[in-house]
């Protein structure tokens, strides 16, 4: 292992000892998901089989993306300024680690629970649906191309919500200002997904391939621009 | 504490391992220390006095390479100190930072193990044992460090700093919230270093410490105010003196100590002691002794004035504090 690998390593397996230290951490990550879904979940277990056939037409359970889009933001705005209000920050700066390194050990400690909590709900979201809802109105929900469409978008989400959560992390001086802000930078995907829930937007494959490829440049230079943003100066002094 | 970190590095070492040249850093107006100018060898420890707010901790992060200076130059373990030296001036040196900014919900060896995998270090286990080894904490490893007293903190901070085998090691008040004996042990361990040539640059506010463990010391109040071995500061502000006690006064003791060789001046103090300004210790005193039986004094004391390197530092303190009321 490269000694880059070796140092975005420790970083992401510190913050995984203390996400299992403080369970309460992505306890809470599961819990603000399933509220997310539990009225939208109830009315669709209440629907009756003759929706069925609209449901067929739209995508309804896209809103399920805003999950990834604001999940992430509970524990990458803590990342930078957190580690800095803590006296944490200055000792791992005073190593050879690069800030880029440190930048994707944080990154990638934020997105793989964020990712696996995404996932559940929406597998939690499934199960419900199959087991409760009419089995008219479950085969519209949970088609085949909704799913793939889920799967694809959910990590994709979840990397521009940890960037957008970072970035505002290491410019900010206050974790509750941070976490405020990393929210309100999951909000723009949240209303393309909601325009797509409610039909204001119709889904198609080449709007998918849009949007998918645009979060996927985002998540590309994410990294650059959170790395240009970060100022070792600034977060050790308060100065700049 | 048993000393048993070794130097890594063996390569040659040629100049010095810290030096700065007229170093100075600005925070917009404010100026954080200018014009600092010191060279220290490897395996000497310089000890980094100064008030609050004098620019110490400053000086520490600019040399550390966490921020940059706004003028002069300077190298670190044998390389300049430039940004793109960065990363090979951290593998290089360790900061034992004041407060130490442990994570508290990682155990003792948990802490050690991130910091050994931030250094990338190839036997990280083994380190990480001979640190806690050194710093006496090895029945404590697996210790949540937010369950550690301030002082356990403190030797896991030093720990940490042990774990990449350093060659310039600055410490920030090392012995901080340590009990005496924890404190004696931290000075042997910082003795043991020097002695296999690690470089010690040691700011700390207990002058005793100071003046014990270090071969220089530097005195700095945004500027440097002194530097030298604590000995040759104290011969450079205060004059030799002698301080002669005797059970009465003497009656006519200008006939006594009037022309006594070696002797610049002499005076009765406050409490009746006699204070001899003196130019050789060698010569007046026993000159001195010689007079006073002579005068068939009854003489209960003669001994040479000592002054602490805390006087040193009151003094050049004082001055500033003058200089900026005037």
């Amino acid at each position: 292992m490269s000694s880059s690998a070796t140092r975005v390593r420790a970083i992401y397996t510190k913050e995984v000892r203390e996400y299992r230290r403080n369970g309460s951490i992505i306890a809470g990550m599961a819990i603000i998901g399933v509220i997310f879904v539990i009225v939208p979940l109830i009315e669709f277990i209440a629907l009756p089989a003759s929706t069925s056939t609209a449901l067929h037409n739209g995508d309804a359970l896209a809103y399920m993306l805003g999950i990834p889009a604001l999940l992430p933001a509970f524990v990458a705005a803590y990342a930078v300024v957190g580690e800095r209000q803590q006296g944490t920050l200055e000792p791992a700066l005073t190593t050879p680690i690069r800030k880029e390194e440190l930048l994707l050990g944080k990154a990638l400690a934020a997105f793989v629970p964020s990712l696996i909590v995404s996932y559940a709900v929406y597998v939690l979201v499934l199960a419900c649906i199959k087991l409760l809802a009419q089995p008219a109105v479950a085969s519209a929900l949970i088609e085949g191309s909704d799913v793939l469409a889920q799967l694809v978008f959910t990590p994709l989400l979840v990397g521009w919500s940890v960037w957008v959560s970072i970035a505002v992390s290491t410019r900010s001086s206050d974790v509750r200002v941070a976490q405020q802000f990393g929210i309100l930078g999951g909000f723009p995907p949240i209303f393309v997904t909601n325009f797509i829930a409610f039909g204001a937007i119709h889904p198609s494959l080449g709007l998918a391939l849009i949007l998918a490829a645009a979060l996927l440049i985002f998540d590309a230079i994410g990294w650059w621009i959170v790395t240009a943003a970060f100022d070792r100066e600034r977060l050790i002094t308060g100065t700049r | 504490m048993s000393a048993e970190i070794e130097m890594a590095s063996g390569e040659q070492r040629s100049g010095p391992a810290l030096s700065a040249e007229r170093l100075t850093k600005r925070f917009g107006e404010r100026v954080a220390f200018q014009d600092v100018s010191f060279a220290i060898g490897y395996g000497e420890i310089f000890g980094f006095l100064g008030p609050n707010g004098a620019g110490k901790t400053t000086t520490v992060r600019t040399l550390g390479t966490l921020i940059a200076p706004t003028s002069g130059a300077a190298t670190v373990a044998g390389l300049p100190l430039t940004t793109e030296n960065g990363v090979r001036i951290r593998q290089r040196i360790a900061i034992m930072p004041e407060a130490p900014g442990l994570y508290l919900r990682l155990t003792v060896a948990e802490n050690l193990e991130c910091f050994a995998g931030l250094y990338a270090l190839p036997d990280p286990h083994q380190r990480i044992e001979r640190a806690l080894q050194a710093v006496n904490l090895a029945g404590r490893a697996n210790d949540l460090c937010g369950k550690l007293s301030k002082g356990l903190r403190q030797r896991v901070s030093l720990a940490r700093a042990l774990l990449n085998d350093a060659e310039v090691l600055f410490l920030d008040e090392p012995t901080s919230g340590l009990d005496p004996v924890a404190a004696h042990e931290v000075h042997e361990l910082i003795v043991g270093l020097r002695e296999r040539g690690v470089t010690i640059f040691l700011t700390t506010h207990r002058l005793e410490e100071a003046e014990r463990l270090c071969d220089r010391v530097a005195l700095l109040n945004t500027t440097l105010r002194a530097i030298g071995r604590p000995d040759e500061l104290r011969r450079q502000l205060f004059p030799s003196a002698l301080v002669v006690r005797t059970l009465t006064p003497l009656t006519e003791p200008s006939h006594v100590f009037d022309g006594l060789p070696a002797v610049k001046s002499w005076r009765q103090d406050a409490s009746g002691a006699y204070v001899f300004t003196i130019t050789d210790a060698a010569i007046a005193a026993p000159a001195l002794t010689r007079a006073l039986v002579a005068a068939d004094a009854d003489v209960l004391s003669l001994a040479e004035s000592r002054h602490s390197l805390e006087d040193v530092y009151l003094e050049l303190i004082d001055e500033d504090v003058e200089a900026g009321a005037q």
